[in-house]
């Protein structure tokens, strides 16, 4: 076990765990934008940022990536830290002046408005969507391209992928709306990744249900007891399994 | 029969080889060939003595070189005959260079574009001198002597030792200097421990910028865990106006593999990287060779000297991303993957290239090596400033009168670079400023020219050391515009992951921007120097951590300046032209129409021999009618 002071109070942890996450088990709230529990800690959006005193250096640092260590002293919120991560929202606001969870962040930590050049995007280059992709998902679809300023997510060449799935975890985890998935009828659009993909008929209702890709992959993965479902919405899968367990006749 | 150089007996052949190439018994010519030699003409210089010699049958041996330093003399051509001491020619051309043969073949002393005679040599890895026959038949009194230019007074050549004397291409010659002798004794004399500990005490820190030891990176890398380590020579040299790993690359490339393959044995590696920038097609081409040639000799592979070692380099080469020279940035993109900084911990030393332990030095780090094993530590020691050691390159450029690249010893003051060395401002104009360390180094002002150069010493004025690009800049730069070109250059180069680097950058650019239009307003500075602060403490990486300085020494040395483009709407400097009037001095104007041609807006009216006029609507001050005035009519206000 580690023992380390966080915000004038002794908390001891074990190995292991971030700042971050540390503080999260303790009931100390930290704000942050690009990290998610399900992937590796990336430090982009800087908005966790702390400042840690090691050895009677301080320093700020992201706390999704800074590791607990023996003997530190963590403040979340000291005057410093107020000061930067209150600059760092001004700029966010700036960049995504309509995204409701910077508004609302910004509001939080008594940003009235952004004195930064405006930029009117929805993305705040938080980088989760391209590690759900390739660390969950394992398909890689979308990734960072250009540098600085240009810097934006998208696919490959900017064109549609070939092995997305359209499985929609990135709209899930994007923090700001920033991806939209739009069904419609026999297709799923993804305009933020130039795709579009055929959709599935369910065999009992005719409903147009998962993307071809994702079905097929799901099929790939071989799980021999959902085979009989495969085919089928979400609904008839459930009324079909319910009759089956029930021993009832469609 | 095999290459393979096994015993001190038969490196000590090779080495008489290579002396006999450098001191043939017939005249020797050496043709700078590095980048910047090329680009003043070098290669056509090459191919005129060429044809020349071979036009007329001559007994002499014609050379390409790597680069002296002395870049504003450039094309160098030296001239090395049995019986006199070596004479440098400067700014050399097809037509002298035909000059320099007719005079060598009838045994004469060609005077014209003299810059030096070099009266001996210096083999540094052997502490020796070896002196050159005075030709005491012809008075050479009058030609100044190398070592007393004023340029190369104050130098001590220790990285670039060997630049612009040997053949780059050729390795007998490197070996004739002293080269792989470190190797051998490392090899047979010394446990890795005992490397470490001599680069350890040498003092020796990171020449790419950061300054960490480089013994203690070496020490966490040997000690790391696991079988498979890495060393990887880091080449992505990506600051503007900074070529000296450049320069070294292509003047001395088996330098670079001497040191790699001394850091492989001393922290355990089989393989090694060299990441080299794209841009550097001769350097590539340069370090190829030396990796073929290092191999048939039996200095690189699977039995070096004799089953010694085992070691191979790769080269790896960059795609022109700045960012690229921090190392995480590099391993990744080393790996494949986008370049791209990841938070340290794990250092590279714990967990580097494809998560194995790695070991990343500069190129200059790395041709130190070999002096520092011949030399010992204690030599090399007693160089330098108390927490600073050796040497360092810079790159000494823009308004100065030597552009070039010159190695001195740490501590020298600035003013000692920039006038003993550089010989001060062209055109009579005053010393402003230089900026050190690159687009992220800071500003250093005219008043602090008798700092002592060193990592310390920079920090402490706001600047940095960085890879030692230093840019001169007078009376004529504005420093508001010089900090808007920087963020211009880091907006583009950041790579863009971090809000604060990204949007912060972006931001300050926006405000200095504005203000060199003239759109200041009161409280941009304050705002300059909040931004700047977050972006200095909230970035990951040390180009973010960096980016802000050029503003923030800017704004403190020359807050007046400032100041000047803010509230009063002026550039003291004269460079903004949103601030500027171009105005005829109706006393001076003679009339004589040319301005009036001259100007592509049409904005000057007048007759012949009456004083003309600018129609200040029309004019989009580029300054045309200010260079083409014979009599100094037109002023600037």
């Amino acid at each position: 076990m580690l023992k380390i002071v966080i915000d004038g109070k002794e908390a001891e942890v074990e190995e292991g765990l971030s700042v971050l996450e540390l503080a999260e088990k303790i009931g100390v709230k930290i704000p942050t934008l690009c990290y998610h529990p399900a992937v590796g800690a990336y430090g982009a959006c800087r908005v966790c940022i702390v400042e840690v005193i090691e050895k009677g250096l301080s320093k700020l640092t992201t706390s999704c990536t800074c590791p607990v260590e023996s003997g530190i002293e963590v403040k979340t919120n000291s005057e410093k830290v107020k000061k930067t991560r209150k600059l760092i929202v001004e700029m966010l606001l700036a960049r995504c002046p309509d995204a409701k969870i910077i508004q609302d962040l910004a509001k939080q930590l008594g940003v009235e408005k952004t004195r930064a050049p405006q930029k009117n995007e929805n993305c705040i280059l938080c980088g989760l969507c391209v590690r759900i992709c390739r660390e969950i998902i394992a398909v890689d679809a979308v990734g960072f391209a250009n540098r600085g300023n240009k810097r934006k997510v998208t696919t490959p060449f900017e064109i549609q992928s070939d092995v997305c799935l359209g499985c929609g975890a990135c709209a899930f985890v994007c923090p700001t709306g920033a991806i939209k998935i739009e069904d419609v009828e026999d297709k799923r659009k993804i305009d933020m990744w130039h795709t579009e993909l055929g959709k599935v008929k369910c065999e009992r209702c005719g409903r147009y249900f998962s993307p071809v890709p994702l079905l097929e992959q799901i099929k790939k993965k071989g799980l021999r007891e959902m085979s009989d479902f495969l085919g089928l919405c979400p609904d008839c899968r459930r009324l079909v399994l319910a009759n089956k367990l029930m021993g009832r006749e469609e | 029969m095999s290459k393979k150089i096994a015993s001190l007996r038969e490196l000590d052949e090779l080495r008489k080889r290579g002396l006999k190439s450098l001191y043939p018994d017939k005249p020797r010519i050496m043709v700078g060939m590095a980048t910047c030699g090329l680009a003043t003409g070098g290669k056509k210089v090459f191919e005129i003595l060429s044809k020349g010699i071979e036009k007329n049958g001559m007994d002499a041996k014609l050379v390409p070189t790597g680069c002296l330093g002395y870049c504003q003399k450039e094309p160098l051509v030296d001239l090395l005959r049995p019986g006199w001491p070596r004479i440098i020619y400067q700014q050399m051309d097809p037509e002298k260079a035909e000059k320099l043969l007719d005079n060598i073949n009838q045994g004469n002393i060609w005077r014209e574009n003299v810059l030096a005679k070099m009266e001996e040599d210096e083999f540094l890895i052997f502490d020796e001198k070896r002196k050159y026959p005075s030709g005491s038949k012809a008075n050479l009194n009058n030609i100044p002597s190398y070592q007393q230019l004023p340029f190369y007074k104050k130098q001590l050549r220790i990285a670039t030792r060997n630049c612009g004397f040997i053949n780059p291409t050729n390795l007998a010659e490197y070996v004739a200097r002293g080269g792989y002798y470190s190797l051998f004794k490392v090899l047979t004399q010394y446990e890795p421990e005992q490397v470490i500990e001599e680069v350890m005490n040498s003092g020796l820190r990171g020449r790419g910028g950061a300054g960490f030891p480089t013994g203690r990176k070496w020490i966490y890398s040997r000690q790391a865990k696991g079988d498979t380590k890495y060393v990887i020579c880091n080449a992505d040299e990506g600051d503007p106006g900074a070529y000296m790993d450049r320069s070294i690359l292509e003047g001395d490339p088996h330098s670079i593999l001497e040191g790699m393959i001394i850091g492989a044995y001393a922290i355990g590696a089989r393989e090694g990287y060299i990441y080299v920038r794209a841009e550097y097609p001769l350097a590539i081409e340069r370090l190829k060779e030396a990796i073929h040639q290092a191999q048939d000799y039996g200095f690189l592979g699977n039995d070096i000297l004799g089953g010694r070692l085992s070691f191979s380099i790769n080269i790896s080469r960059g795609a022109g991303a700045f960012v690229c020279g921090e190392e995480t940035a590099l391993i990744a993109s080393i790996e494949g993957r986008q370049g791209e900084p990841r938070p340290r911990p794990p250092f590279p030393a714990q967990s580097g290239l494809w998560g194995k332990p790695s070991n990343i030095n500069n190129v200059e780090t790395w041709a130190n090596i070999p002096v520092i094993i011949a030399r010992g530590a204690d030599w090399f020691s007693q160089i330098g400033t108390q927490r600073s050691k050796g040497t360092k390159v810079f790159s000494v450029v823009g308004k100065i009168n030597n552009t070039g690249l010159v190695e001195v010893p740490m501590g020298i003051t600035l003013r000692e670079i920039i006038y003993d060395i550089g010989g001060g401002i062209p055109g009579g104009k005053k010393f402003k400023a230089v900026q050190t360390g690159g687009p992220s180094g800071g500003c250093v002002p005219s008043w602090l020219l008798n700092l002592p150069v060193d990592y310390e010493q920079l920090t402490k004025v706001g600047s940095i050391m960085g890879s030692g690009g230093m840019i001169v800049i007078d009376e004529d730069t504005c420093v508001v515009d010089l900090a808007r070109y920087f963020l211009s250059f880091l907006q583009d180069e950041s790579c863009g992951k971090c809000t604060s680097c990204r949007e912060g950058i972006v931001w300050m650019l926006e405000i200095l921007t504005r203000i060199t239009h003239g759109k200041g307003e009161e409280g941009d500075i304050e705002l300059l120097e909040q931004i700047a602060e977050v972006v200095k403490n909230a970035s990951l990486c040390g180009l973010g951590k960096t980016a802000p300085n050029s503003v923030l020494t800017t704004s403190l040395y020359f807050k007046d300046e400032y100041e000047a483009h803010i509230k009063d709407k002026q550039c003291p400097a004269r460079v903004c032209r949103d601030l500027i009037t171009y105005i005829i001095n109706e006393e001076k104007c003679t009339g004589c129409m040319r301005c009036v041609k001259e100007c592509v807006q049409e904005a000057i009216v007048g007759e012949r021999r009456k004083p003309h006029r600018i129609i200040q609507e029309k004019c989009i001050k580029c300054g045309i009618c200010y260079e083409t005035c014979k009599f100094d009519a037109i002023k600037l206000e």
